[in-house]
C-alpha cells in the first residue's frame, strides 16, 4: 500500500521534486526503491527510527504509459 | 532503412520507425504472468504491466510482517517480476470497486471465499479500460488453461472473454492454441505459431518455459496469491460479517485480518493478539483506532480489542493477553489498558490458564 501512495503522490509532482515518505510497513524498504528504479526515480535515503521508516525520493522525469523505454 | 530484429526470431523485423504494438500485461508477480509476458515481448511487442491491488494480495509485505518469515524475500513480487523483464509496472488501488466482487459474485464462490471468476472478469475489465485510456492494442494475461477449477476451465474463460468487455483483444499466450485466435494474432502483432499450448494442473511446461527464459528465481506455487482462497483467513472474515450483521468491511478489517491470533471470548467482542515482535510492531499502528492491552512486567503481545467492552471484559481480555505473555506462569502480570480516546491505566491481571480459553474462542 505505502508504494501505491507513493506512485500517486508522485504522479503530482514535477523532476526535481523531493518526496519524504513516512511508513511502518517493513517491506516499503525493498518495494519503494524497486518501484523508483522501474520508473525512473531515485531513493535518497533510507532512514529508521523507532520502527518507523523514511525514505527520501527524488522525483526523475518519468515516463508517460506507452513511451518507448530507453 | 534501420531494421530492429526480434530477440530469437531473426526472419521477424520491425521498422525502426514504426511504432510497435502495446500491450498491457495483467502481472500478478508469479510465475505464469512473468511468461506470457516475456512471451509477447519476445515478438517485438511494447510491454507494460498492471497490478491491481485488492487488500487481499498475498505479498511480499506480508510476510515482512512476520519475524518466522524472515528468510523469505521481503519483496512485492509484481515489482520484481517488472523489474526482472524490464518494463514498467503500473498499480492500480481497486480496493473500493472490489468490494461488490468480494461481497456479491455473480458466479458464486470457489472452495472459500474466492469469487475468482468474478475476479478475473473485473481485473481484465479495469485492464481494458487502462488498455484504452493509454491508447494500447491489447492485454495479456498468464492463464492456463485446465489449471484452476473456478476461473481457467475450457468453459469459463470465454466467459472473462465476454463479461470484460476485452472480447478478442485479451491475448493467453501460455495457452494461446487451444483458444480461438484473437485479433493480435489476426493483425500479426504476435504469431500463433510462436505461442504455446499449456493446460491443465503440471506446472512442468512453466517451469521449463522459465528455464528457456533464463529465469530461475520466481514466486511460487501459481494461484497463491490471494488471501480469499485461505480457509482461515476466510473464517475471519465470515466472523467479522456475522458479528456486524453486514457483508461489508474497510481496508484495515481485512488487513488485520492477516495478522495476529484472533479470539472471540465474547460475541461483542474480538481480541487480535499479536504473536510475535513483528506483529506488534505492524499493530502498533493501530493503537490510535483501538482500545488495546499490552504486557508490561513480562515480555508479551500487544493485544487490539475490537468492539465495545465494558470493565468485565477489559478484565478477561487482559486475563488472555497475560495468557500469551512470558508470564503465563506468573502469579500476576502487570498489563497497560488504554481504552480508545483515554489515558492508559495499569492492571496487575492473573494470566487465564490454557484450559479456560476454549477452543471455540479461536476464529
Amino acid at each position: 500500500m505505502p508504494v501505491i501512495r507513493v506512485q500517486d503522490k508522485v504522479s503530482h509532482l514535477a523532476p526535481g521534486d523531493v518526496l519524504e515518505v513516512l511508513c511502518t510497513d517493513p517491506g516499503t524498504r525493498s518495494d519503494i526503491p524497486a518501484w523508483c528504479r522501474i520508473n525512473g526515480h531515485r531513493v535518497l535515503d533510507i532512514a529508521e527510527s523507532d520502527g518507523e521508516l523514511v525514505l527520501t525520493v527524488e522525483v526523475g522525469a518519468g515516463s508517460a504509459p506507452g513511451t518507448p523505454y530507453d | 532503412m534501420l531494421t530492429q530484429a526480434t530477440l530469437d526470431d531473426p526472419g521477424k523485423t520491425t521498422s525502426a520507425t514504426e511504432a510497435p504494438p502495446k500491450a498491457v500485461a495483467l502481472i500478478s508477480g508469479g510465475l505464469d504472468s512473468m511468461l506470457a509476458a516475456r512471451a509477447v515481448m519476445e515478438q517485438g511487442v511494447h510491454v507494460e504491466g498492471l497490478n491491481f491491488f485488492t487488500g487481499f494480495c498475498v505479498e511480499g509485505h506480508t510476510h515482512a510482517i512476520r519475524n518466522k518469515d524472515r528468510d523469505r524475500p521481503k519483496r512485492n513480487n509484481a515489482l520484481w517480476v517488472a523489474e526482472q523483464l524490464g518494463i514498467r509496472l503500473h498499480f492500480v488501488d481497486v480496493v473500493e470497486e472490489y468490494k461488490d466482487i468480494v461481497i456479491n459474485p455473480r458466479h458464486g464462490y470457489g472452495a472459500n471465499l474466492n469469487p475468482c471468476l468474478d475476479c478475473k472478469s473485473f481485473m481484465v475489465g479495469r485492464a481494458h479500460q487502462w488498455m484504452q485510456e493509454y491508447g494500447f492494442d491489447f492485454i495479456i494475461t498468464g492463464e492456463v488453461v485446465g489449471q484452476r477449477p473456478m476461473s481457467q476451465r475450457k468453459d469459463t474463460m470465454p466467459v472473462v472473454v465476454r463479461e470484460s468487455g476485452a472480447g478478442d483483444r485479451l491475448l493467453r499466450p501460455l495457452c494461446a492454441k487451444h483458444l480461438p485466435e484473437t485479433l493480435p494474432e489476426r493483425e500479426g502483432w504476435v504469431r500463433r505459431d510462436r505461442l504455446f499450448d499449456f493446460h491443465g494442473r503440471s506446472r512442468k511446461p512453466q517451469m521449463a518455459l522459465a528455464a528457456r527464459f533464463g529465469f530461475s528465481d520466481y514466486a511460487q506455487p501459481a494461484g497463491g496469491c490471494c488471501f480469499l482462497t485461505n480457509r482461515q483467513y476466510t473464517e475471519k472474515l465470515k466472523d467479522l460479517w456475522a458479528s456486524r450483521g453486514a457483508r461489508d468491511y474497510e481496508l484495515d478489517d481485512i488487513m488485520l485480518l492477516k495478522v495476529g491470533r484472533h479470539l472471540r471470548p465474547r460475541p461483542h467482542f474480538k481480541l487480535i493478539i499479536a504473536r510475535e515482535d513483528g506483529e506488534n510492531q505492524f499493530l502498533s499502528g493501530y493503537r490510535r483506532q483501538f482500545t488495546h492491552i499490552r504486557t508490561m512486567s513480562h515480555g508479551g503481545p500487544l493485544t487490539l480489542v475490537d468492539g465495545d467492552v465494558d470493565e468485565d471484559d477489559l478484565l478477561l481480555a487482559a486475563r488472555v493477553t497475560a495468557r500469551y505473555s512470558q508470564g503465563r506462569e506468573a502469579d500476576n502480570v502487570d498489563v497497560e489498558v488504554t481504552v480508545r480516546g483515554s489515558e492508559p491505566r495499569m492492571v496487575s491481571v492473573v494470566p487465564l490458564a490454557a484450559e479456560d480459553i476454549p477452543a471455540a474462542w479461536h476464529i
